[in-house]
């Protein structure tokens, strides 16, 4: 059996597979199904200073190898949430993850502030999520705003702060740079592509924000890529996510430069996607002789 | 645990009419947590989403339950394309279920279209204690009226274009069914249009009345906040999600 623990920004995980923020909620769910200690890391949902009812429905639709999504980080506010989950979370012997956003840097920093006083492990901030009108997406498209955001709750935390980058730019390794150099420990990424469909038969979008992050097995080219980009623009650690759905999309993903993955929406289809992959993935580090999954981060040789 | 995923085997299909199919799945750890009104959650092969179906019948003798439902695009279609001996990959029981109420000595049943599956269960919980009105758009569309009166209920038939039964909406039996007196509880599922005048029409009556709800999913079980709905409960609004506050709710907490 190899070697599955990995170490992000000074944290060690037992392996490298994490839940995306939004389709794992804070793990209640998913304990029916199988322990939660038998994941790397959890990312909890997307946590904003106030309560949020999120979008209106309909708030998903199947896409061709995937699906877009429309929840609009609806959330019961950062207070709810340290005092109603996240001492829960803390017992399950998991690293935890806590997914931030705000409207602006400040309720950003706000939210990462509440944080400090708590156990939580790391924090993700989202400067990147397309499903809200204001902040979300806006911060993470342009160098300086998602650098400012940064900045902001770097200040305002001494936990290991992850930034989750957006693919909805034009040169993520940029907005890489600039995260990096704002004093981010680590990054993740992709978030959902920003995606669109009708029905024809109403002339309607299905989503009824019109339009969602793309997320699945469609968008997981896309995904190495930007992570194979991005590994070799910064010096910081990338966790890699977008579209990962079995062990061997979880391996190709730490070849482009991951030294983690999280799984999103592999976990609609097959709800013990996470605990398969990690199977999975020790599976094919036996059959191929690696001792040490760290081995194979970043292998990648390209042409 | 309240839920399971596993592969399990079809052991009957019957096709019922133009666009609904019927599939009876072997699964005696489903079956034997599951109740009327709850749903299962079945992948497609090839597709990223599961699908969210009502539970039609269960069967705890045997470990099986029977699902009900119409073809609408290409997922449903692979499902209805498997036959007695293939497997569905199933998730399930999820959901809230209707309230069972064992004293109750009238009730009715409201199905709209394809929300009439789910009132098969309480028809047979019921008995002869229950009337159902099922509601079609036409004769071509009308499922499980035989069904509903092995079951020892009454049946009251309606279609929009009067081509079976009686022309017109389900509400005006229901209303007339309510004003005879001693309706003790109302039970429905379908369009949410009809949904809302059946609730209006009980509620006004003061009779107890639960709705089941349908919306697009993603998780089926409570912690992807996809399904979601308006509700109101005591005094205050707040964003519920179908899939495990519902699908069955009070029809004086959904915000309609």
């Amino acid at each position: 059996m190899a070697n599955l623990s990995v170490n992000v920004a000074g944290v060690d995980f037992k392996n490298p597979v994490i839940p995306a923020s939004g389709v794992f909620g804070y793990g209640r769910e998913y304990e029916e199904l199988f322990p939660l200690s038998a994941l790397g890391g959890i990312a909890t949902k997307g946590t904003t200073l106030h309560m949020r009812p999120g979008n209106p429905a309909p708030r998903i639709a199947e896409t061709p190898s995937g699906m877009i999504n429309s929840v609009g980080l609806q959330n019961p506010g950062i207070d709810a949430f340290i005092e109603k989950e996240l001492s829960n979370l803390l017992t399950k012997d998991t690293v935890i993850l806590s997914n931030i956003a705000g409207s602006t840097a400040e309720e950003c920093a706000t939210v990462a502030e509440k944080l400090e006083h708590t156990d939580v492990h790391m924090i993700e901030l989202n400067i990147s999520c397309p499903n809200v009108k204001q902040g979300g997406a806006a911060f993470g498209v342009h160098c300086e705003s998602a650098a400012a955001v940064t900045a902001a709750v770097r200040k305002a935390t001494t936990k290991p702060l992850v930034v989750k980058l957006s693919p909805n730019v034009t040169d993520i390794t940029e907005i890489a740079r600039a995260v990096e150099a704002a004093g981010a420990d680590a990054l993740s990424l992709i978030n959902t592509v920003l995606g669109m469909r009708i029905d024809i038969n109403t002339h309607r979008p299905i989503l009824k924000n019109n339009v969602g992050g793309m997320s699945g097995p469609a968008v997981f080219p896309l995904a190495v890529r930007m992570v194979w980009q991005v590994a070799n623009a910064v010096k910081i650690p990338v966790i890699g996510m977008g579209g990962i759905d079995s062990g061997k999309a979880a391996i190709e993903m730490m070849m482009a430069g991951a030294r983690a993955v999280q799984v999103g929406g592999a976990i609609f289809t097959d709800p013990y996607a996470p605990v398969r992959i990690i199977e999975e993935m020790n599976q094919w580090l036996d059959e191929h002789g690696v001792a040490d999954i760290n081995d194979i981060v970043g292998c990648v040789e390209p042409w | 645990m309240k839920y399971t995923k596993s592969i399990y085997p079809i052991i009957r299909k019957q096709i019922l009419g133009k666009k609904f199919f019927l599939q009876e799945i072997l699964c005696h750890d489903i079956t034997e947590k599951a109740i009327p009104g709850q749903f299962v959650h079945i992948l497609p092969e090839g597709f990223t989403l599961r699908r969210p179906i009502s539970i039609c019948d269960i069967n705890k003798e045997k470990g099986s339950i029977t699902i009900v439902y119409e073809v609408k695009q290409e997922g449903t279609e692979w499902i209805a394309s498997r036959n007695v001996g293939d497997t569905l990959d199933v998730l399930g029981p999820l959901g809230r279920g209707f309230t069972m109420l064992p004293d109750a000595k009238k009730v009715v049943l409201v199905g709209g279209g394809i929300g009439n599956p789910p009132m098969l269960p309480l028809a047979k919980f019921y008995g002869e204690r229950a009337t159902v009105i099922s509601g079609f758009r036409n004769a071509e569309l009308v499922i499980l009226q035989d069904e509903f009166v092995k079951a020892g209920a009454d049946t009251i038939l309606c279609t929009d274009d009067g081509s079976a039964g009686t022309k017109g909406f389900v509400t005006e039996p229901l209303k007339r069914l309510i004003e005879d007196g001693r309706v003790d509880a109302v039970f429905a599922c379908g369009p949410k249009p009809m949904l809302k005048f059946v609730a209006a029409i009980a509620d006004e009556a003061d009779v107890f009345c639960e709705v089941s709800l349908e919306e697009r999913m993603g998780c089926g079980i409570g912690a992807c906040l996809v399904c979601a709905c308006k509700l109101n409960q005591n005094g205050e609004s707040r964003m519920g999600h179908v899939c495990k506050d519902g699908p069955v709710f009070s029809s004086k907490e959904v915000e309609w």
